[in-house]
């Protein structure tokens, strides 16, 4: 029979593992970026040459960076941006749904879903927790409550048709992103009569005038004795709790009996159920939990106060729910890798909208996170070469002796 | 100067971290049925899947006729007119009988698909061999004879003259596996050259001029097989004498643990049910083997007394209290345990730890668990008893990923968990597929450990060796009932293989 | 009725092709939910070419085949994208298509908004898309029914997909592969290639049938909201069809329908008299696909291998 290999120390093997992990998505952002780059050069070169200018190659790449580039890689710091912390401010309060949609959707992943209806559940988050602020007047913790509730129900559904019905989850969700999304701009525009409708503006009521008390607490700090963040631009406090969320979420899936059942079910269905699981209620628990995560994280967003609901121009689902995508893939699933990955895509997307919009459209920082996703769906390819870096000699994956499943499963 | 249509010469075949084939040299001689003897993993099938050009050997060469040929691809294997039954058929299921054997090779007026030209010859062939085949027929709503018929027309549509069988005995009855042999003389006569990939010494003898043995990826030998005892080829294959007859004491079953009355399981596959109306009882301290051709329902029957597959009618008692409908984990608290027929569809989570699926049944136990949370500790030093009493070897002990590790390995931890809950019940599926025999012989020690321990077992086996060897009673099942019991010391192989058929039954 | 009935043909239309496109996909073994950005990009290139090859006074009808061959052309390289990383790298074909999808409206728009040298995704055709369609050229009359020659492709390539599918070489050895690739293998079969062939298929459908959606329905189109759901519809109306021609041809009906009153709702007395919000029938198509989805996927059968990558090392 098989011959040991010495055992390596199992920590050093997590690390490796984990490094390799880090790596590989490093090469995806690497690359994502490398493609915004060449983008962004075409586009200006297109733009100055349309409007009769014309620039040396050098010049071209000086502007794409100045003009360009720099912004995405600065984010929210980009220094015109960023007068009393307003870019920072917009970089965390777009992290923190962010955070959470990545987090909906690595939860998922987790137990074998893909949840690709987590900008529906957003969705429908948000009109929770604008209902509870805005017709109920409910303090901020209730509307968050209110709003993971419902993203939690619009995740269940799928997690029911896949469950009890055999329809494929990836189906069923993009359908309830739609329907999610209809339902919700009827329900708030009502034909110009909702409660939550704003004729003057076309939007919700900013929760400032309606209802103050459903707003999130704000916090700030100094730099260099003076308040980094104007009295008008103090962020709210989601982004702590969006990380907050996060470490349980990691606990849940690593420590407890619950998350060990929700892996089983995950890697292997047939086996969860031999063991005993009960693999269709954990498909449900599972994406409604991947729901509520989702509905929390609008939640967040839209109890910061800083943007409304516009049931009339709000015809594409809200971004944050597919960018929830980038975020889990860039973090492997990983939910403390989620706050990294999306503080990573905040930033791009902050820093896309500080470009000049003459020559370079905000979209490229899309054309990123696309090119970042599309990576990351082989970036086991990246991982097996990674590993090689590491592994002088051929791993003993396959054991020595000669009973291996190959040659009986050939 | 040998008529060689086949050589190959030094075939050294490497996976990572595994000689599959390590220098083997086989010379196939013209009208020969060639034996290719070896134990399941000596790297048999890989030897021949070289020679069909599904995989690129890392050195040596093939001949044919004399010739160096190089064999890129299954098209290259077919324009050199070698032709292989594999041994799990390839046949697209959805497909009739007729497009799967002309599949690859249609003959076409323009870009269509010449079905007419095509059934002929395919009726012509199949009246000129005896291989009775529905050309029309899905291949999903015929028999796995059938299948194998359709297979071999497959290599006569192309005009082979060498005809590779891999493992092509398993899924048949002895009475098939007669005809086939006869098939098989058949082709010989035509002039027709044949490679035999088995790992039962019996059918060598039966049919074989010469037999090749591998061992552990290296070649042990090529023999003439009518002057060879088969002691002498057994000793090739495994490389020492071995005692395949386990060593049981007679022992008087205790109480009724197990009792299936009239239970009847609807089919996945069809709109028949897979098990009709089938009864049985397991005593303590005996073990009941349920024999039976693959497919014939032992696999939802098994489910149905797990709670894996729901039952249309009849019940299951476990210790006299009725368990039929009751849920997975209820029957594994109540003391039942399951090897199952699957390691990796069912018994292992292979992307866990070897820790984690350890206590994949009881995870949630007070021993493992405490307010919801697991206690990793705990899981650690349980699995490192296991691994250390059950002889499980791996990589990184108790950390190792299941799947890097062998199907032997993963069988034995699948073995150490199921035993080590103390279960009344037993239920073992098959469990030496596809293992060596060092590996089969230990499970078989443990199966009967816990039968002397007064526990009782079901058995469900396809290998009627280890039928015979094993069990205390034999039931056997056919096409989803219980056709007949026996007593291993009064019946034999042949008389089972007719109830196995169908051909014979006890009312 | 006869606006209805317009649409509607006009719809199934577009629900046929790209869904059958969608189905030599799958019939190959490669999930395509791509299909929704193959579409964004055909609908791209079918309003940029309609416009410039207007702008070049190029004949109509020869002008609506250049857009047409434009737009597939188009979608099959885009494909391309979701072939390579899904047969050649093996990735989890999913999530190779959801990136497209957000990859395809994400440049849809930076494009939309360099053609517009503004800030605007929207980009207006309706007097070039109204002079083609609707010419002569490119329509004729049965009664009081206006079919242009864009119905007539669609039953043409129909009945070509049935007949590849089923009767020719091709379509035998695209479903082996689809089904049991590895016994497509070992009979000689390139299955890469054959996947290949079935992604760039789809591309070309599903290309075709994005600019079919836009160009002659509607006057401008905002690529904000890409081709707003549309390649998933075509995906349920694929499943509904069973991966079969001729029921993907039926159920694109059934769901066009749907997709056709949102458009005309409020010019039929009847529906228009419920007074309800625009809003209800946009939700219309994909509450029914689900509902639908619901009572059919027990029995649905899709391809055995689809979404599995073929990797030939490991047979």
């Amino acid at each position: 029979m098989s011959k040991q290999n010495k055992p390596s120390s199992p920590l050093l093997q997590k690390t490796t593992a984990s490094m390799t992990t880090f790596l590989a998505s490093l090469a995806c952002v690497v690359i994502g970026l490398l493609v915004g780059f060449i983008a962004l050069l075409i586009l200006g070169g297109i733009t100055i040459a349309q409007g009769g200018g014309s620039v040396s190659f050098g010049e071209l790449i000086k502007i794409t960076w100045e003009q360009g580039f720099k912004a995405i890689l600065q984010g929210g710091f980009f220094k015109t941006a960023n007068t009393m912390g307003m870019g920072v401010r917009m970089e965390i309060l777009q992290a923190a749904p962010l955070i959470m949609t990545g987090l909906s959707v690595a939860f998922a992943f987790k137990t074998g879903l893909f949840n690709i209806g987590a900008a529906g559940q957003y969705t429908i988050g948000a009109f929770c927790a604008l209902y509870c602020a805005i017709v109920l007047k409910a303090p901020w913790w209730a509307c968050l409550l209110a709003a993971a509730l419902g993203g939690a129900i619009w995740g269940a559904i799928p997690g029911f048709f896949k469950a009890f019905l055999n329809v494929n989850e990836v189906i069923t969700s993009i359908m309830f992103n739609w329907i999610g999304l209809y339902a919700v701009n009827t329900m708030i525009y009502q034909g110009g009569t909702g409660p939550m409708f704003n004729s003057n503006t076309t939007k919700t009521f900013t929760l400032k005038q309606a209802s103050p008390d459903s707003l999130l607490p704000t916090f700030n700090f100094k730099s260099g004795g003076k308040d980094y963040f104007g009295s008008m631009f103090e962020p709210s406090i989601g982004i702590f709790i969006a990380i907050a969320v996060a470490i349980l979420v990691w606990i849940m899936i690593n420590k407890t009996t619950f998350g060990y059942e929700l892996k089983a079910c995950g890697h292997n269905k047939e086996a969860a159920r031999y063991a005993g699981i009960n693999e269709k209620k954990n498909i449900v628990l599972s994406m409604s939990i991947a729901g509520a995560l989702a509905g929390f994280g609008a939640g967040l967003f839209y109890l910061s106060g800083s943007k409304e609901w516009e049931p009339l121009v709000s015809t594409i689902l809200p971004a944050t729910g597919f960018n929830g995508i980038s975020v889990a893939l860039l973090a492997s699933s990983n939910p403390i890798g989620t706050i990294f990955s999306a503080a990573f895509i905040s930033h791009i997307t902050t820093g896309g909208g500080f470009m000049t919009a003459k020559l370079f459209p905000s979209e490229v920082a899309d054309i990123i996170s696309g090119v970042v996703i599309y990576l990351c769906a082989f970036s086991l390819l990246f991982k097996g070469r990674i590993m090689k870096l590491f592994t002088r000699k051929p791993k003993a994956v396959k054991s020595t002796s000669n009973d291996n499943g190959k040659e009986a499963d050939a | 100067m040998e008529d060689y249509v086949i050589e190959m010469l030094n075939i050294t075949k490497e996976f990572p971290g595994i000689k599959a084939n390590d220098n083997i040299t086989l010379q196939l001689k013209r009208g020969e049925i060639h034996a290719l003897l070896g134990e399941n993993g000596a790297g048999k099938s890989t030897l021949m899947s070289v020679l069909f050009g599904l995989y690129q050997p890392e050195a040596g060469v093939i001949k044919k006729d004399g010739q160096v040929v190089s064999i890129k691809n299954p098209n290259d294997a077919t324009a050199l007119r070698i032709g292989m039954v594999h041994q799990h058929f390839k046949l697209v299921e959805c497909f009739t009988v007729l497009d799967n054997i002309i599949l690859g090779a249609e003959p076409c007026k323009g870009p269509m698909v010449d079905r007419a030209t095509a059934r002929k010859k395919v009726v012509a062939l199949s009246d000129r061999y005896g291989l009775k085949v529905d050309p029309d027929a899905k291949v999903e709503d015929i028999s796995v004879g059938m299948q194998q018929r359709v297979e071999i027309l497959k290599m006569l549509y192309r005009d082979n003259e060498i005809l590779i069988f891999d493992e092509p005995t398993a899924v048949l009855t002895p009475q098939e596996i007669d005809e086939l042999m006869d098939i098989m003389r058949g082709f010989k006569a035509e002039g027709k050259s044949i490679l035999f990939i088995t790992h039962k010494l019996a059918e060598i003898k039966a049919v074989a001029d010469r037999c090749t043995v591998l061992r552990k990826g290296k070649c042990t030998g090529t023999v003439d097989v009518a002057p060879t005892s088969v002691e002498e080829m057994s000793r090739l294959m495994v490389g020492r004498d071995v005692q395949l007859t386990a060593q049981k004491d007679e022992k008087v079953p205790g109480d009724v643990v197990l009792e299936v009355s009239n239970l009847t399981v609807a089919s996945h596959v069809h709109k028949n049910n897979a098990v009709k109306n089938a009864s049985l009882t397991v005593r303590q301290g005996e073990i009941v083997c349920l024999a039976g051709i693959e497919g014939n329902g032992q696999t939802e029957f098994v489910h149905a007394i797990t709670g894996l597959d729901k039952v249309v009618s009849g019940s299951v008692k476990l210790c006299g209290k009725d368990i039929t409908k009751a849920s997975i984990r209820t029957r594994s608290k109540m003391g039942m345990s399951h090897i199952p027929e699957d390691r990796h569809k069912h018994g292992l989570v292979l992307d866990y730890t070897l820790e984690d699926n350890m206590v994949l049944q009881t995870y949630w136990s007070k021993q493992f668990q405490a307010g919801g949370f697991i206690k990793s500790r705990a899981v650690r030093d349980y699995a490192n008893a296991l691994i250390e009493q059950y002889d499980v070897r791996s990589g990184q002990g108790a950390t190792t990923i299941a799947r890097s590790m062998s199907g032997g390995n993963q069988q034995k931890a699948i073995i150490a968990r199921e035993i080590d809950r103390g279960p009344e019940l037993l239920v073992a599926v098959q469990p030496t597929r596809g293992l060596d025999v060092g590996a089969i012989e230990y499970i078989h020690k443990q199966l009967i450990a816990q039968r002397d321990a007064g526990k009782a077992v079901l058995l469900v086996s396809l290998e009627l060796d280890e039928v015979m060897n094993l069990s205390d009673r034999i039931l056997v099942m056919y096409e989803g009932e219980i056709v007949g019991e026996f007593d291993p010391k009064t019946t034999d192989v042949q008389t089972l293989g007719l109830y196995m058929a169908g051909a014979a039954r006890k009312e | 009725m006869w606006l209805l009935l317009k649409y509607t043909l006009l719809y199934s239309c577009v629900l046929m092709l790209v869904a059958l496109g969608g189905m030599f996909a799958e019939r190959s073994g490669v999930i395509n939910i791509a299909l929704e950005g193959i579409m964004v990009i055909g609908a791209l290139m079918g309003v940029i070419m309609i416009n410039v090859l207007n702008a070049a006074g190029v004949n109509p009808f020869l002008g609506v085949i250049i857009t047409i061959l434009c737009a597939g052309i188009a979608g099959a390289l885009y494909s391309s994208l979701l072939a390579f990383s899904a047969i050649n790298l093996k990735a989890d074909q999913t999530i190779g298509g959801t990136a497209l999808n957000l990859l395809a409206t994400a440049v849809a728009m930076v494009v939309a908004k360099r053609v517009n040298g503004n800030d605007s995704p929207k980009i207006t055709y309706s007097s070039n898309a109204n002079a083609v369609f609707n010419s002569n050229d490119f329509s004729f009359q049965i009664g009081p029914l206006t079919i242009n020659w864009f119905f007539v492709l669609g039953l043409v390539i129909l009945a070509a997909s049935w007949y590849i599918l089923y009767k020719s070489r091709f379509g035998m050895r695209l479903m082996a592969c689809g089904e049991h690739p590895q016994a497509a293998d070992s009979v000689g079969i390139n299955v890469y290639k054959m996947r290949w062939a079935g992604v760039l298929l789809s591309g070309v459908l599903g290309g075709i049938g994005g600019m079919a959606y836009v160009v002659p329905a509607v006057g401008d189109w905002n690529f904000e909201q890409g081709v707003a759901g549309m390649g998933f519809l075509a995906l349920a109306v694929m499943i509904f069809g069973q991966w079969k021609p001729l029921n993907i041809a039926l159920a694109s009906v059934f769901f066009a329908v749907f997709r056709a009153m949102a458009n005309i709702f409020d010019s039929i007395p009847f529906l228009a008299s419920l007074h309800w919000p625009k809003e209800i029938y946009n939700m219309m198509p994909f509450v029914a696909s689900m509902l639908v989805l619901a009572f059919t996927s027990k029995k649905s059968r899709a391809p055995k291998a689809e979404g599995i990558p073929y990797d030939k090392g490991s047979r």
